[in-house]
């Protein structure tokens, strides 16, 4: 589903991403972690096409096509899709509006009709119930005047409307309290199928009790510089990451 | 004294040569009005960008004595209902039309209320002498502005609303003024809106042009909103960009009084909107609101003047802007708190989007405050689309342009929201849209009465 060769990129002339290499099949949940400032937050904003990253070296293929000749919009419309670290604020266009125009500029892209209003308000019910959501943020401008928890579960929300093929979640789970935390796992989990994949970006195992990663990585310095399964994570917050730091520091 | 600039003489010409036609058929309490505004207009001159509350919009290259004025050209010969065709059905409004500042007889709707006047100045004026008597030129500062001395010098028709004490008119009063012509034509357009004690109305002023003459418009409007009474204010203003217009908009509130005024300039060439009110018997409420959104080399000049005259009264200000291209704009915001006027909340706010870099505003609070009991607060912002927001929509699936457009939208959507009649909020909001996506027809601005023949009326 997802290749990453050899991913170089930088912003304001400083290489953050140092030649990253990763593949990601259908079914599978990969778990990235690492020390602050190794570069996770950087790889999910260049994988999405946030402008802010210059990418300098190397390539990313998606479902076989050039990810990184695509356009923001058109890397959701293929299927991928980002859980913001920070969902950003903006007051006046409504949950709805929000939720229908990106609906629907994806049916378009993909050549299908747009959903009538009462399917359409249909199928946000359904969701809603799916990651467990208070009606009441829907109703709301989008993320104005959430709390910190409303707004990842305002995330999670989207993502189970809009049913991407790769989720990217990034540190969906710092800040988070148990409640919301669980909530965020369990509406991953329900969404999981063999034929989408999800990489979760956290610094923490915490969340990792609760979504069953296939493997975990660790990303230090722009490079990814251990992969394993599940047993990688608990070592982490055992040892925490200062051995990582020894056994790589230049 | 600044003598008077060169130009302006060919408008006192003007007046000079043609005051018998002007005031033969004008009440004699209008008439008596010419002489003190020709004496101030002679010190004031139409005001250039010397003059500091005309610091960002010179009129003296526009208000000349070159075009064809209104009172010999008389505006329209024809009938009405040839240019326009309203569906009688779905008009839920008294509905007015003025071609040229002048009323046009015959296109009153609706059945009003007992007691409650609607029509045209130059007649209304000479058979209602007490109302005149009592506020013509006595709310719109004659002496201190030129533009407002130089309306009273022509001054000749214009809408005549009268609602007496305790009347509601629940259905809007919808003034539809519609420029037209094959010759480029001034317009000196006379109102007077009397609401008396708690009485109540809507009235909505839809701005148009129909051909592409140059239209160069001076309208001056006096409200009087007596105690405990009600004025929602709609102006819609859908000109060419050939219009020069300049819109002075003049309230006087007495106590427990309420206005709702907002402003919407979806399409001009240059406009001018001087709204002052004088908030002058206690537990007065006032409402002002206004959205421009402008491109190509339009501009748009907001000058308001909140004069908080007594204790205990509260006024809101919030003017927005949207500017594309090259387009300017202007806004100023004073607030005067008398020394008296304890316990005054005012507050202010102007908050701008500026497009591209050739775009220009000047946005400047003037808050004179006298008393020491008071609560004020003005804000300006001018600044870019957030680039956050944008990503954050485009990682969503929707384009670039859409998500533009959904920006802008949430942008103005706060002024829109201020709209007290729920049919008009959502027509207001789509024409909003309509601009945003580049579709707005010029005939859309007849929001109410929206049923308008094709063929019979052509829009520029």
């Amino acid at each position: 589903m997802l290749k990453i060769k050899d991913l170089h990129a930088k912003i304001d002339g400083k290489e953050i991403l140092r030649g990253i290499n990763l593949e990601v099949k259908a079914g599978e949940i990969h778990a990235i972690m690492g020390p602050n400032g190794s570069g996770k937050s950087t790889l999910a904003a260049v994988l999405t096409g946030n402008e802010a990253f210059e990418v300098n070296e190397g390539e990313v293929e998606f479902n076989g096509e050039d990810l990184l000749d695509m356009a923001p919009e058109d890397r959701a419309r293929e299927g991928l899709f980002l859980s913001f670290q920070y969902p950003v604020e903006i007051p006046g266009v409504s949950m709805t509006n929000f939720m229908r125009t990106a609906l629907n500029e994806q049916k378009k892209h993909k050549g299908e009709e747009p959903l009538s209003a009462s399917d359409f308000l249909k199928l946000m019910r359904d969701r809603k119930k799916l990651v467990d959501i208070d009606s009441d943020l829907t109703n709301r401008s989008v993320n104005e005047g959430f709390s910190g928890g409303e707004k990842k579960k305002n995330e999670i929300f989207q993502m189970a409307m809009l049913d991407p093929k790769l989720a990217i979640l990034d540190e969906t789970d710092s800040g988070l309290d148990i409640d919301a935390l669980r909530i965020v796992a369990n509406g991953v989990n329900k969404l999981k199928r063999s034929d989408n994949a999800t990489i979760l970006i956290t610094h923490y195992q915490r969340l990792l009790d609760y979504i069953e990663p296939d493997y975990v990585h660790v990303l230090y310095k722009g490079r990814i510089v251990k992969s394993a399964g599940k047993e990688l994570a608990r070592e982490l917050e055992e040892k925490g990451y200062d051995w990582i730091k020894k056994e790589f520091e230049e | 004294m600044v003598k008077i600039a060169e130009q302006d003489t060919s408008l006192l010409n003007l007046f000079n040569e043609s005051r018998s036609l002007i005031e033969k058929d004008s009440s004699p309490l209008v008439n008596q009005w010419r002489t003190k505004a020709e004496e101030a207009f002679k010190q004031l001159g139409i005001p250039s960008n010397k003059v500091e509350a005309y610091k960002y919009t010179n009129l003296q290259p526009w208000f000349k004595a070159q075009y064809a004025y209104s009172f010999s050209e008389n505006g329209y010969q024809g009938k009405i209902d040839e240019i326009f065709k309203c569906d009688v059905e779905s008009m839920e409004s008294h509905t007015v039309f003025m071609v040229n500042g002048k009323f046009i007889p015959g296109s009153n709707g609706n059945v009003l209320p007992q007691g409650v006047v609607i029509g045209s100045f130059s007649e209304l004026a000479k058979k209602h002498s007490l109302i005149i008597e009592k506020y013509y030129s006595k709310i719109a500062p004659v002496t201190e502005d030129g533009m407002v001395a130089l309306n009273t010098m022509f001054a000749n028709d214009g809408i005549f609303i009268h609602v007496p004490a305790g009347k509601v008119v629940e259905k809007p009063i919808q003034i539809v003024n519609i420029l037209t012509g094959e010759k480029d034509l001034m317009v000196n357009q006379r109102n007077l809106i009397v609401i008396e004690e708690n009485a109540q109305a809507r009235v909505l002023f839809c701005d148009h042009t129909l051909t592409q003459s140059r239209f160069v418009i001076n309208s001056v409007t006096e409200a009087q909103i007596d105690a405990t009474a009600n004025l929602d204010f709609y102006n819609i203003q859908n000109q060419h960009n050939g219009t020069i217009q300049v819109g002075g908009y003049y309230f006087n509130q007495e106590k427990q009084s309420v206005l709702n005024a907002n402003y919407f300039t979806l399409h001009t060439g240059i406009a001018r909107n001087n709204i002052f009110a004088r908030l002058g018997g206690e537990h007065a409420e006032n409402h002002i609101s206004g959205l421009y959104l402008i491109d190509k080399n339009q501009h748009v000049d907001n000058f308001s003047y909140i004069n908080h005259a007594v204790p205990d009264c509260e006024s809101n200000e919030l003017f927005k802007g949207v500017m594309d291209d090259a387009s300017t704009g202007a806004f100023t915001g004073r607030i005067l708190v008398a020394k008296d006027a304890q316990r005054t909340n005012a507050y202010q706010s102007n908050n701008n989007l500026l497009l591209t870099e050739n775009a220009k505003m000047n946005t400047r609070p003037q808050l004179e405050i006298y008393a020491d009991d008071v609560k004020c607060s003005h804000g300006a912002t001018v600044g870019q689309l957030d680039d956050n927001a944008l990503f954050y929509l485009r990682a969503r699936g929707i384009s670039k342009e859409e998500a533009n457009i959904l920006l802008r939208f949430a942008f103005a959507y706060e002024v829109i929201e201020k709209i007290q009649m729920p049919e008009l909020k959502e027509q207001i909001r789509e024409l909003v849209e309509k601009r945003f996506r580049g579709e707005l027809d010029k005939c859309d601005s007849c929001v109410v009465c929206g049923q308008v023949d094709k063929n019979a009326m052509r829009c520029v």
